[in-house]
């Protein structure tokens, strides 16, 4: 099993989650976060004065997935995501040792 | 007194009264997300002080009787004497309410400019000892003592004492200077100004500004304290002087910066209105809305001061009302048009532009450079005393993680499911 983690422009959460879910994922988890990469943050100017936002708002999707599904469904995710401008984001996959639904306490694969 | 005068004052009051919850959310708007409710409270406070004050001594001390010439006495105090049953069929009880009104919006304006770091226990003490030691004593100068009666006045030409119609001196001009003594004495934010501190809630400002110019017109077309022409001029006045100023603050924001910012247009538009004041039943024609575009230029480019010279005026209170108001103040000397006031002979109460020679000028000179230093000086002197018995400033830990969870146990924005019970 593994976590998909990715870090996505927030305008692309609709159309990222609807690709998700037609390349078979049940569930997602979303976060709103914040952060900076190669794109960097921004300015704002209040009353003359500059203000430097170093942080640009991101939203962060963790999909847990079996082996077999994980190739599909980053793919999928990359691509509803992409804008081919600077701050796209990043997406990242690691290894699960153990899942378990808390509702039934079914385990492995089943709980996904 | 005519019931359609006394209908038209006590609305004025009520639109009076909406303005300090106004300005706390123009305030409120540009403070730290953190510290926005200390920021309501120290205006809320204000409602809960002052109108107390008011009619105890306030009042009796900053009005009556006409003939003191620098503070009143205790004629009025305790509403002795001040009843419906009079033969002035309650006008006094009216004029009383609507001006405590005014005394309630002073002092909380010098809260912009202590914002984030004043100590909430040193700001319920100075917001009614400031206005007891230096509200009602300029008040009592502009309204009724020897600025109102004329310092160069000569008696027997009936020359003009300073005009001032609903509060630039009195309100503006003495609470924007008292703003500057009292961060003298506070201190500057930590980290200011090299660490930036951008407005949380820019839609709070709006509606702030809002509130504001809906209550302004209570506070200048009211203060004819009658429904009458010269209450039709201030409310024109009101409402084009704002609206020039405004525009003429979003534009110099745009030549200088690239672009039209709502807290440009709100700062314009107070600045504006804060300008107009002294002006508001004493001038006409375009007058207002070149005293509303010379406003919001002139504070748009004040508001650069505090970096310049380092005080940490945080809202900008002296920039936009110590500026505006004294912008105004003098406006008047050159604008004021005697023909739609009744000040013509034998009174020459005309400004500059409309051939009344330098007086009028002079006076209102006069009138704001005293009520300049006397304002300075009291408000240090309070603020000393405050520092040196209950101390002026939170602790540097409540400073850095913000005054409304450490000075009121309150927290204006739960976010998260659940995590802080909301």
């Amino acid at each position: 099993m593994k976590l998909i983690t990715a870090v996505i422009k927030p305008f692309k959460l609709d159309e990222v989650k609807e690709a998700l879910k037609s390349a078979g994922v049940n569930g997602i988890t979303v976060t709103e976060v914040q952060g900076f990469g190669r794109q960097s943050g921004h300015t704002e100017v209040y009353r003359g004065a500059e203000y430097t936002v170093d942080f640009v708002p991101k939203v962060k999707v963790e999909i847990l997935a079996d082996d077999a599904l994980v190739d599909g469904i980053a793919d999928a995710l990359v691509a509803a995501a992409r804008t081919e401008k600077i701050g796209d984001g990043k997406l990242w996959i690691t290894d699960v040792d153990a899942v378990q639904r808390i509702r039934t306490g079914e385990k492995g694969t089943d709980a996904i | 007194m005519d019931s359609g005068s006394l209908a038209w004052v006590l609305t004025s009051a009520a639109l009076v009264l909406f303005m300090t919850p106004g300005l706390a959310f123009f305030y409120g708007g540009m403070d730290r997300s953190r510290s926005v409710l200390n920021m309501l409270m120290m205006n809320f406070w204000c409602l809960l002080t002052i109108p107390i004050l008011w009619v105890t001594i306030g009042y009796s001390l900053a009005q009556a009787p006409f003939e003191n010439d620098f503070l009143g006495d205790f004629t009025n105090a305790f509403l002795r004497d001040m009843t419906i049953t009079g033969e002035d069929g309650g006008k006094g009880l009216l004029v009383m309410v609507f001006l405590g009104m005014f005394a309630v919006i002073t002092p909380a304006l010098i809260s912009g400019a202590v914002a984030d770091r004043m100590k909430f226990a040193a700001w319920a003490l100075f917001a009614p000892i400031w206005t007891l030691l230096v509200f009602v004593p300029v008040f009592k100068w502009v309204y009724g003592g020897w600025f109102f009666k004329g310092v160069f006045a000569d008696s027997d030409l009936a020359l003009p004492g300073s005009l001032d119609f609903a509060g630039g001196t009195a309100i503006h001009v003495n609470a924007g200077i008292s703003a500057l003594a009292a961060v003298l004495v506070l201190g500057k934010r930590k980290g200011w100004p090299k660490e930036g501190h951008p407005p949380h809630n820019m839609p709070l400002v709006m509606l702030g500004t809002g509130i504001l110019w809906f209550g302004w017109f209570g506070f200048n077309a009211g203060s004819a304290l009658f429904a009458n022409g010269q209450a039709v001029q201030a409310f024109l006045n009101t409402f084009l002087a704002a609206a020039a100023a405004g525009l003429a603050w979003a534009l110099v924001e745009r030549i200088r910066d690239g672009h039209f910012t709502n807290l440009g247009a709100a700062s314009g538009i107070v600045a504006g209105l804060v300008a107009i004041t002294p002006c508001a039943g004493f001038v006409a024609g375009m007058s207002p809305i070149f005293i509303g575009l010379i406003a919001g230029v002139a504070c748009c480019l004040a508001v650069g001061l505090k970096t310049k010279f380092g005080y940490d005026d945080a809202l900008d209170v002296v920039g936009v009302h110590f500026v505006g108001g004294l912008v105004g103040s003098l406006l008047v000397g050159f604008f004021a048009d005697a023909t739609y006031f009744g000040g013509g002979e034998p009174f020459f109460m005309d400004g500059l532009f409309f051939g009344g020679g330098p007086d009028l000028l002079i006076e209102q000179l006069f009138a704001n450079g005293v009520t300049i230093v006397y304002a300075f000086v009291m408000t240090t002197l309070i603020m000393l005393a405050l520092k040196a018995t209950i101390g002026v400033r939170v602790s540097e830990e409540t400073e850095a993680t913000g005054l409304d969870l450490a000075e009121h146990a309150e927290t204006a924005y739960h976010s998260g499911a659940g995590l802080s019970g909301s």
